[in-house]
């Protein structure tokens, strides 16, 4: 095998890791630091791939339009995608919190499923918004003229990591601040938390909305990455599942671990594909299926045996009576 | 002779211990109440001796057999029972249901003991399809204790059972627990009502901050100055 | 509209019967369990293992039971497949919920491990069958009834119809007239004073497993001889399910019975104006005006 395209896959790999290791930050937010059990990810996955791609792109035009629909298209450059996705998400998220933020943990999770369940409906059936079951394609990627061609993923690459090291150090800054201190009290325990006079809700929304909007920044990195996207690309398993496996081996309510856990959950992933590879073809031909009940009892592992995962929560930032 | 007694309790719900080193002794047929102020831990003490609590320290000896740490349920199939303060009945189930329940774990045919049950109190039999979570305070608490009796038990604990009562009934289920009493059950009795709570009780005990504070027979207690000042209300 | 609504009543047993599972469990293990859509869905499969490869291969006949759609094959594998699940269910338990149970893991963490082993339930069938669409009896073409108004109905639907009535009657002579079963109810209300009573409550918990998983199964089976089977049928009923013992009252096996009704009319009644691929989005939005209006749903709350 070829150096380069082996050091070429290697970037790939990173890519996708990274941009996992996004949607686990936002997470992190919702719940390693507020103790929300959002299992609709893949809603907001959806959403924010969805955003970017229309900002991104222009409305279908000439013969194009009778097979492409699309609702809008402001063919802005790709910072604007990424914002608007961002954006959308915080919206969206502040709408199903209205409702759903006062419930109980176990409540909140099946409202965030239903929300991701019933996006992925629309989005595959109305055509007119994002053209349907086929999706949009020929997404743009940021800066091509740069370096278009074999080697563009490197560029990516870098676009990427600034994203993560970005939202990284706005999440530390955000977590370490009183505001922080409150999330983490709230998570404690609500009720001594509300009755020190803080409005739970209001932190509850917040840390809802913007892991949210971290979350809608990984769907946009994610669109532009594979350049199109379609509805059936947002399974709860690709979608949501393996991000909880990702943050809960990292380490909940520790930022490094959120990442920590993208990077590994991800390498475990692509590592059994090759293994399969080696395996007889009865068996290869489930691989996807084997992979992912091996991800599902290694999530039972965690759970029991060391919830906290690999990195554990921050201990100095989980004192909050310090 | 003793029939229950719990020696050197330390015990607690967290890394502190509410008890330090309490003891407390419950003789044949006696009703031994234990009064304080709150927080004391007299609670905490039931809890312990009915394995609802490990002790960390002390042991719980019923008659002779030292039971201290055995689960809530093999407790009761020793023949202690437990009635908590609150949320002491199935509220979904009727009268006739919760005594049912009371009685899972026998393996005998529990009718005659039913019917002594509701010989004991009256206003249970006439009710006894409602569901127990629409009956008043007063008729709950009869329903608690009556669950309890179901297994037979040589001691009986009861959690504050004046708690939330009008004085009326406050008096009654007095009244109905000296005549548990008398049918040979022993009976260890936590209350807030110091005065009442020591004038039926053979022997008193007080708990302070966790403490043994003093203890002597009913009677020397209510006379003694000390407790009436601080338990008592003068 | 007639028609949508007695088939909204066909949907709407087979929604019941997961939902009182997902009641019963909610109630007394304290879990919302989101496997209990795959519970339906292994035992849809389960049973097409029965009819297609044992049963066969066994010597019993394919016979039919005169208009139903299906016959003795289906009649052993039906109760077969729901002790399998309830079997399921108690191990997944014992294997799993127990452990994290005596952890002290809160509710979101047992959710979280349910939500794990619904993938893992899923991955194993689709391992052992394929993604493919799967029917009892494949190229089976039964004629339907002729009711009043209009109506068509497959005799199959009566059949499911009826299989659920007995069902529920069966858990509500258990719940109400077995020492079990209010032990069971006994639990649900108090399970701190169930232990004081000497209750075996870990017991009671098994078998709350085994009565949940034993139902969903009856209810994927039901299904599959209804429309389809297919990996993923389970997980489109989780929400419908969830919805239905949220609006009954959760906890409230009666509650659930008319929750399911209730949703699986809604959803049937919607096609007029919806594509029925939207039935899932309206149960959704029922749940989510009922946990608005009343969270503690139509019988809910409380005289606790």
């Amino acid at each position: 095998m070829e150096t380069g395209s082996v050091i070429g896959y290697l970037v790939s790999l990173v890519i996708m890791a990274s941009i996992y290791g996004v949607f686990c930050l936002g997470l992190n937010i919702q719940w390693g630091y507020t103790g929300l059990f959002n299992i609709g990810i893949a809603g907001f996955f959806c959403i924010g791939a969805y955003t970017s791609a229309m900002i991104t792109t222009p409305v279908p035009s000439g013969i194009l339009a009778q097979y492409v629909h699309q609702l809008f298209g402001l063919n802005l450059p790709f910072v604007f995608g990424l914002l608007g996705a961002a954006l959308m998400c915080g919206l969206v998220a502040f709408l199903i919190g209205v409702p759903t933020l006062r419930l109980s943990e176990d409540y909140l999770a099946i409202a965030t499923l239903g929300i991701a369940e019933t996006f992925r409906l629309i989005f595959n059936n109305e055509r007119w918004l994002a053209n349907g079951p086929q999706g949009l394609m020929g997404l743009p990627q940021p800066l091509h003229s740069l370096m278009g061609g074999r080697n563009y993923d490197y560029l990516y690459l870098v676009i990427v990591l600034i994203v993560v090291v970005i939202v990284y150090l706005l999440i530390e800054k955000g977590v370490r601040s009183p505001w922080g201190r409150v999330l983490r009290a709230v998570r404690e325990d609500e009720i001594s938390a509300s009755a020190s006079g803080k409005d739970v809700f209001r932190f509850k929304m917040q840390s809802l909305v913007f892991g949210s909007m971290v979350m809608g920044v990984g769907g946009a990195l994610y669109a532009h990455y594979t350049k199109a996207i379609s509805p059936d690309v947002f399974t709860p398993l690709y979608g949501t599942f393996i991000i909880w496996v990702m943050l809960m081996a990292g380490g909940s309510g520790n930022n490094k671990g959120a990442l920590l856990g993208a990077y590994v959950i991800w390498g475990i992933w692509i590592g059994s594909d090759f293994l399969m590879d080696m395996l007889p073809d009865v068996i290869r031909d489930k691989g996807p299926y084997l992979r992912f009940l091996i991800v599902g009892i290694l999530l039972e592992v965690i759970l029991i045996y060391r919830p906290q995962g690999i990195l554990g929560e921050e201990k100095k930032v989980s004192k909050m009576y310090n | 002779m003793t029939i229950l007694k719990a020696e050197g309790i330390s015990a607690g719900y967290t890394e502190l211990d509410i008890l330090q080193n309490v003891s407390m002794k419950v003789k044949s047929n006696q009703i031994v109440s234990i009064i304080g102020p709150n927080g004391a831990g007299k609670s905490t003490l039931l809890k312990s001796i009915f394995g609802i609590l490990n002790p960390r320290k002390g042991r719980i000896v019923l008659k002779d057999e030292d039971i201290t740490g055995l689960k809530p349920n093999k407790v009761a199939r020793k023949g202690i029972s437990y009635v908590p303060q609150v949320s002491n009945v199935f509220p979904s189930l009727t009268i006739q249901e919760n005594l049912e329940m009371g009685a899972f774990i026998r393996t005998d045919d529990f009718g005659g003991r039913m019917d002594e049950i509701y010989n004991l109190f009256p206003t249970l039999r006439e009710k006894r399809k409602q569901k127990a979570g629409q009956l008043s305070g007063g008729q709950r608490q009869m329903v608690a204790m009556g669950r309890a009796l179901m297994l037979d038990p040589i001691v009986l604990l009861l959690d504050e059972p004046s708690a939330g009562l009008a004085p009326l009934l406050v008096s009654t289920i007095f009244e109905k627990i000296l005549d548990i009493n008398k049918t040979g059950v022993s009976i260890a009795i936590v209350e807030q009502n110091a005065k009442e709570a020591l004038k039926m009780a053979d022997h008193g005990y007080v708990l302070a901050m966790g403490r043994n504070v003093l203890d002597d027979e009913g009677e020397s207690l209510l006379d003694n100055e000390e407790v009436a000042k601080l338990y008592l209300g003068g | 509209m007639a028609e949508l609504f007695v088939y909204g009543i066909v949907l709407g047993c087979i929604i019941s019967l997961g939902a009182i599972g997902i009641t019963l469990v909610y109630g007394i293990v304290r879990m919302a369990n989101f496997a209990h859509g795959e519970f339906m869905t292994a035992g849809a499969y389960i049973a097409l293992l029965i009819v297609s490869v044992i049963l066969p291969w066994l010597g019993v006949p394919d016979t039919t039971f005169g208009p139903l759609s299906f016959g003795w094959r289906m009649l052993i594998a039906f109760p077969v497949s729901m002790a399998a699940v309830a079997f399921i269910g108690i191990f997944f338990d014992r294997l799993l919920y127990k452990k994290l149970r005596l952890k002290n893991s809160n509710a979101v963490i047992l959710a979280m491990s349910s939500l794990g082993v619904s993938f893992m339930i899923r991955m194993i069938i689709l391992i052992i069958t394929g993604p493919d669409y799967r029917f009892y009896r494949p190229g089976i073409m039964r004629p339907a009834l002729q009711l009043p108004f209009g109506i068509k109905i497959r005799p199959d639907q009566i059949f499911i119809v009826a299989l659920v009535v007995v069902l529920v009657v069966l858990l509500h002579l258990f719940l109400q007239r077995t020492k079990m079963g209010k032990a069971m109810r006994a639990t649900a209300d108090n399970t701190e004073l169930a232990l004081i009573s000497g209750i075996d409550t870990e017991g009671i918990v098994m078998w709350t497993w085994g009565i949940g998983g034993g139902l969903a199964a009856a209810a994927g089976m039901l299904y599959g001889i209804d429309v389809q089977i297919h990996p993923g049928m389970g997980w489109n009923f989780l929400i419908p399910l969830f919805a239905a013992a949220i609006l009954g009252g959760i906890g409230n096996m009666y509650g659930a019975l008319v929750g399911g009704l209730v949703i699986g009319i809604a959803e049937q009644l919607s096609t007029a104006v919806l594509t029925p691929t939207y039935k899932l989005a309206v149960a959704f939005i029922i749940m989510i005006l009922i946990l608005f209006i009343k969270p503690e749903g139509i019988f809910g709350g409380s005289d606790k």
